[in-house]
């Protein structure tokens, strides 16, 4: 059918796909597809994971993409193939990882004509994408695999719409290489040195600072956390991650405060609250990190490092901001530092930080130990402790466990924590750990997950039987949207209103109907060998964990209150205030 | 910080993109999705040769929204240059309306009268109404809109903000 040097356009984005390193795609078939389907029957360079949801098959890419710092590859059909995407690919946008998401589409000749499975999806992706793309023509079709590819992984990540027209994958055209196709999109990398000289005397004579670092440090590379923990420990000064950044500075050094914001530690809030100087690097003042804004680190100079100039002065205004990727800029910073043979404020640091001992002393994560019901936390702890010396992959659903997940789950390395933080994606956890665990086969990858969550992508347990993926999902089952409750216990009077669900699946015959290996414990004395059973079996494994329903999580900062105004546990209700601002704003 | 009562100022924008399907959605999309305001929206290609088209947008905040308007535009894979023109030194911002006018007697001549004032061409003419064509800053055109009201106006269509910098200096 084609011509000598012409291809078929099926042919065309499949050899684009391996020029682009593609190993794996997450997908679903269906009419609008079909002839890339056909294509790849016919080849073995590409594996595809046949998902059983869409909105999965782009979690899994995104959990593939985090855990290896590749661009994950999706590939679905036209109308409801692409609209189920929705919620991965705003998922992706938040959390900044890089996706490329192909959809099917409608012949040319049809598309505006309401025609069978028609969704403008370039429409609807539009504000969920980084960017997207309607292929016309099977010419362009390899240009544009590969700009996506480039945008998707520059500067800062993000997924990537390929919209495909089944007349464009069928009809004949010219491959162009990689190598032919010169990137109009260009990212500033670099940051500019003046602003890193600037930086570099501001840190060196801080008093009390401390370094806030985010998603951005993990997602730059290994190389930029590396750099990161190099130039924390020359300055010798604390450092909070952001639930996005665990694992880009080890967890195990004292310099680590623990995550900040509404669930961090007492001591890394209080320390961002009192600082004099903070060093934002890849983080973007969340609301959920910064609390309420009018009363944010205070006293403090702020330097901010991002890649996304969008990012600078857009809920907090920052005193000097550097744009460019994390990796050049530490290497920079560092650089400077040595030249300028900078020392840290020995006196003014030791003070410092015999005020974050004290607040550490707090013992913050603290919880009323139970030999009667099983505590959340103490579940996670043991998983932590029985499965460290394995470096497993943790993934979350969205909720409760994802916190205490975070609080209790100690990371050493980047690209071993997978979550859903800026979204807040339930469902999320399981289709991600089925990415992580294709991404490493041997690796022990496990999904901390909640009874509600769980049960948003649960169909997901096939595609993992039939791939032979022995992802372990530990549910902490306390009968609640945990969360929900929480919020309704605090806030809203005790009024449970439809955050308890009735009726549950029994998940170790749910596991066994799916064929993967179902396991429960009702006590905190089962807990380690039901563990150590998860973990000696080779198979995919739900671990029912019948945890105290009552359990709140703290500390917490209240929707509206500021960083010194944490509440540190169930007996701490006096600063409970209602969620409004006094001029009227609501927080969430 | 955020409760800071800061001033809001109007700003034009001039913003060059790649002249392709759906990037004026982007921009448009943008500014709806984030709550931005636009006051005026103007988009031509300029440069066929690089299909390059250039969108002028006058729209109003405090600094930082401003700055972030300028941030989210530079963000758009499609976008080439953003230039706040209001910010960058003195610039030419011109409207063009066309005017419709019906009515008879004194008040046609006084509707004449105050067209040549303004510089206003009529380009249609009909025994009962004319159709003029005027050129100008926005204020100006604001205040002849404004005097063709008791005049008999009808109908008015304006083109929007076209902007440039003043001076040898490109985008």
């Amino acid at each position: 059918m084609a011509q000598k040097d012409t291809l078929t356009g099926a042919e065309i984005l499949l050899k684009a796909l391996v020029d682009q390193g593609v190993e794996v795609l997450f997908g679903y078939p269906g009419g609008a597809v079909l002839p890339i389907y056909d294509e790849l029957f016919k080849q073995n360079r590409l594996r595809h994971v046949l998902v059983r949801h869409e909105q999965a098959a782009v979690h899994a890419a995104e959990g593939y993409a985090r855990s290896t710092g590749k661009v994950g590859c999706v590939l679905v059909t036209s109308g409801p193939g692409a609209t189920n995407t929705i919620t991965g690919l705003a998922d992706a946008l938040c959390d900044s990882i890089p996706v490329v998401c192909l959809t099917g589409q409608v012949p040319t000749h049809l598309i505006g004509n309401d025609a069978f499975q028609e969704a403008d999806i370039t429409g609807i992706t539009r504000p969920c994408t980084k960017h997207n793309y309607l292929v016309k023509d099977t010419n362009q079709l390899a240009r544009t695999v590969h700009e996506a590819f480039h945008v998707a992984r520059s500067g800062r990540p993000g997924p990537v719409v390929i919209d495909l027209p089944k007349d464009v994958t069928q009809g004949p055209g010219e491959y162009q290489p990689p190598s032919r196709v010169k990137p109009k999109y260009k990212p500033q990398v670099k940051g500019d040195i003046r602003a890193i000289e600037q930086a570099v005397e501001i840190i060196a004579n801080a008093k009390r600072p401390v370094f806030y670092v985010g998603g951005g440090v993990v997602n730059s590379g290994p190389a930029a956390c590396q750099l990161l923990t190099q130039f924390v420990r020359m300055t010798g000064f604390p450092i909070t991650l952001t639930l996005m950044g665990l694992g880009a500075f080890p967890a195990s050094d004292p310099l680590f405060l623990g995550m900040l914001g509404m669930h961090g530690t007492y001591e890394a809030n209080l320390a961002m609250h009192g600082c004099d100087v903070m060093i934002n690097i890849g983080a973007r003042f969340d609301d959920r990190v910064t609390g309420r804004l009018n009363a944010f680190a205070p006293e403090s100079t702020k330097i901010h490092i991002d890649i996304d100039p969008s990012s600078i002065n857009k809920n907090v205004a920052v005193d000097l901001s550097i744009v460019g990727d994390a990796a050049h800029v530490l290497e920079d910073l560092i650089k400077v530092w040595k030249a300028r043979q900078c020392r840290a404020d020995e006196r003014a640091l030791k003070a410092w930080w015999s005020r974050i001992e004290e607040w550490r002393a707090q013992d913050c994560l603290h919880y009323e130990s139970s030999n009667k019901v099983i505590k959340p936390q103490y579940a996670i702890q043991r998983l932590y402790q029985l499965t460290r010396d394995r470096n497993p992959y943790i993934c979350t659903e969205v909720g409760q466990h994802q916190m205490w997940a975070a609080q209790h789950f100690r990371f050493d390395r980047p690209n071993h924590w997978m979550t859903s933080g800026g979204l807040g994606t339930m469902g999320y956890g399981l289709p991600a750990a089925m990415g992580v665990q294709v991404a490493h086969p041997e690796a022990l990858v496990i999904d901390i997950a909640g009874e509600s969550s769980i049960q948003m992508n649960i169909q997901e347990m096939a595609t993992l039987c039939q791939y032979r993926l022995p992802v372990k999902v530990f549910i902490l089952n306390n009968q609640y949207m945990g969360m929900v409750r929480q919020w309704q216990e605090l806030i809203h009077g005790g009024r449970y209103s439809e955050s308890h669900m009735d009726s549950h699946p029994d998940f170790v015959k749910l596991a066994d109907a799916f064929g993967a290996v179902g396991l429960r414990a009702t006590k905190p004395g089962e807990v380690d060998d039901v563990i150590k059973e998860m973990l000696a079996v080779d198979r995919p494994v739900i671990v029912d964990m019948r945890t105290d329903a009552s359990e709140n999580c703290f500390p917490m900062i209240m929707p509206g209150m500021a960083h010194n105004e944490m509440v540190l546990g169930p007996e701490d209700r006096a600063m409970e205030k209602p969620g409004s601002e006094d001029d009227g704003m609501v927080l969430v | 910080m955020i409760k800071a009562v800061e001033e809001i100022n109007r700003h034009t924008i001039a913003v060059l993109v790649d002249n392709e399907a759906g990037v004026l959605a982007r921009v448009i999309g943008l500014f709806s999705g984030r709550g931005y305001n636009i006051e005026s929206l103007t988009v031509a290609e300029v440069d066929p040769r690089n299909s390059l088209s250039r969108i002028t947008i006058v729209t109003s905040g405090t600094r930082m929204i401003i700055e972030q308007i300028k941030n989210q535009l530079r963000r758009l894979v499609p976008v080439h240059k953003v230039s706040d023109l209001t910010l960058e030194g003195p610039q030419v911002s011109r409207e063009l309306a066309l005017v419709k006018v019906a009515g008879g007697g004194d008040k046609r001549v006084e509707a004449l009268r105050i067209a040549d004032v303004f510089r206003a061409r009529a380009v249609d003419t009909t025994n009962e109404s004319f159709v003029f064509e005027v050129v100008g800053a926005t204020e100006k055109v604001d205040a002849f809109i404004k005097l063709m009201e008791p005049l008999g106006l009808v109908e008015v269509s304006r083109t929007g903000v076209a902007a440039i910098a003043r001076g040898s200096n490109p985008l």
